[in-house]
């Protein structure tokens, strides 16, 4: 059924294969390795944050099988057969993607924690709903949670990468 | 914060998973979503235990696909598998087609990455009472089905609560599907009132399903979350409205009859009063929108 080895510590080890940004990684893990841990010290991926590990708040934002989710609450092993795209993965080998061009250009981002999980959110989007309203980004990045920018030049942001601009105006 | 040590195992097929949960015993718990079950085990450290420690086993639904449809069977009606996720029912279009106010109810939980973790099982069984699709479900009629290695049962949805996040969902059933039978009712709505739109849980949330005919109410379902243990339906509130034409004062009286059915608590999220008199607002507006809206 699957590939579980009992240590002599009494502790089971799972073998899992993730793909991840393409490549697919296969490692040992307990049934307790959340995916932000195996993402960020398996695999030395640290641009997948954690924030609050409760699912609050965004920072660990990924793509599982190109839906957004909070890889703190999501177990390596549950991954296990899956695809996954990390904020490493949104960039192409002839340079940043679109969103992120457009958060650097529109002042997106202040001290950056929130930003991969922002821009995962955002990708989401893009890919199913290329050209949203100010309201379908402001709803598809409620899970992430921003403490520096008021979220305002963020969705402007994100409206650019989709070629529009923002109709609300703020002073 | 981590979780502290334990087992894994992610049967093949819905005989496998139940065979595991009846030789484990009260030592395993299903894992659905997660989005539940694993932020409550967390914890800072081994002095902290935390909120909900994890079973010494978890048995991961992951692998049963078919239990994550939502498809119409005749002469059952709308079946909607206990996987199916929170986004799932947003983006049916089976349910926007039928039961729009399903839909809305789930587009109005959490936050958009949880909406594609947490599904409609573990949304039933976790049994908080601020949970959001009980009461429409429960407004629409649905029943669910238990499965275990002993067979299987069909109870009404609303008999599933007993307690607060106290079910009669045994230690080795399997939640496998909620049904929506077909429908004489002409309107239902439910309205969440949390503190922000999103990732807020409910302070209270009412909802109904009314059937109108000839601006008479023949019918009428009243249940509200976040007010007592369990959803509960407001059946006073119901029986006042049969038979009755629908008027701007009728809807206010089943409001105020409404929470008095209720037994809330003063927590973090609202007082006992706020809650009551959200039910009375909440009830009133919901059977306004459900009736003028014209759709399930
Ligand atoms: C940030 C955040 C916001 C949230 N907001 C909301 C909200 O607005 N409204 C709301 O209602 N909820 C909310 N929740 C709670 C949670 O997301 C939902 O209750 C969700 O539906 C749980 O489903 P799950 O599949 O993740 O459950 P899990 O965590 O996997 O399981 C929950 C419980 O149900 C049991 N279980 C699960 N599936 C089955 C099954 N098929 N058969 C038998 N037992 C089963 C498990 O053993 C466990 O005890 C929120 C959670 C988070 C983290
Ligand atoms: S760290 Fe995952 S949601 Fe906050
Ligand atoms: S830029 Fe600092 S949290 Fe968003």
């Amino acid at each position: 059924m699957q590939n579980a080895v009992k240590g002599k510590d009494g502790i089971t080890r799972y073998l899992v294969t993730i793909k991840v940004n393409g490549d697919e990684y296969t490692r040992i893990v307990k049934a307790n390795t959340l995916l932000v841990n195996f993402l960020r010290d398996e695999l030395d991926l640290t641009g997948t944050k954690r924030g609050c590990e409760l699912g609050d708040c965004g920072s660990c934002t990924v793509l599982l099988n190109g839906k957004p989710v909070d890889s703190c609450l999501v177990l390596a092993v549950e991954a296990d057969g899956q695809e996954v795209t990390t904020i490493e993965g949104v960039a192409g080998v002839d340079g940043l993607d679109k969103i992120q061009e457009e958060f650097i250009k529109n002042g997106g981002l202040q001290c950056g924690y929130c930003t991969p999980g922002m821009i995962m959110s955002a990708k989401a989007l893009l890919a199913k709903n290329p050209k949203p309203t100010e309201k379908e980004v402001r709803e598809a990045i409620a899970g992430n949670l921003c403490r520096c920018t008021g979220y305002v030049l963020i969705v402007k942001s994100i409206l650019a990468a989709s070629g529009q601009e923002m109709e609300t105006y703020y002073e | 914060m981590y979780i502290p040590d334990f087992e894994y195992y992610a049967p093949d097929s819905l005989d496998e998973a139940c065979q595991m949960l009846a030789q484990f015993g009260g030592r395993a718990k299903v894992l659905a979503g997660g989005t539940d079950i694993l932020p409550k085990a967390k914890t800072f450290s081994p002095i902290a235990p935390p909120q909900t420690p994890l079973p010494e086993i978890l048995v991961s639904l992951k692998n049963l696909e078919e239990l994550k449809k939502i498809e119409y069977v005749p002469g059952k009606g709308v079946v909607i598998g206990a996987l199916a996720t929170h986004n799932d029912l947003v983006n049916s279009e089976l349910l926007n087609k039928k039961y729009m106010s399903i839909s809305e109810a789930a587009h109005q939980m959490a936050n958009n990455q949880v909406r594609n973790r947490g599904t409609v099982g573990g949304n039933l069984i976790n049994a908080v009472p601020s949970a959001d699709l009980p009461p429409i479900l429960i407004a629409l009629n649905a029943s669910i089905k238990l499965v275990s290695v002993d067979g299987e049962r069909v109870l009404p949805l609303e008999e599933l609560f007993l307690d607060v996040c106290v079910t009669c969902c045994t230690e080795k059933e399997i939640l496998t599907e909620v049904v929506i039978p077909d429908q004489k009712m002409t309107g239902s709505n439910y309205i969440k009132f949390g503190a922000r739109r999103s990732g807020a849980l409910a302070i209270a949330g009412v909802a109904v399903a009314v059937e109108v005919e000839n601006n008479v109410i023949k019918d009428a379902r009243i249940v509200a979350g976040a007010v007592a243990p369990t959803p509960i339906r407001t059946k006073k509130a119901e029986d006042f409205l049969k038979g009755k034409e629908v008027t701007a004062e009728l809807l206010e009286e089943a409001g105020v009859i409404a929470s008095g059915e209720c037994k809330p608590i003063t927590d973090i999220r609202g007082s006992a009063e706020y809650r009551t008199n959200l039910v009375r607002v909440l009830t009133k507006r919901a059977l306004r929108k459900a009736i003028d809206q014209g759709h399930v």
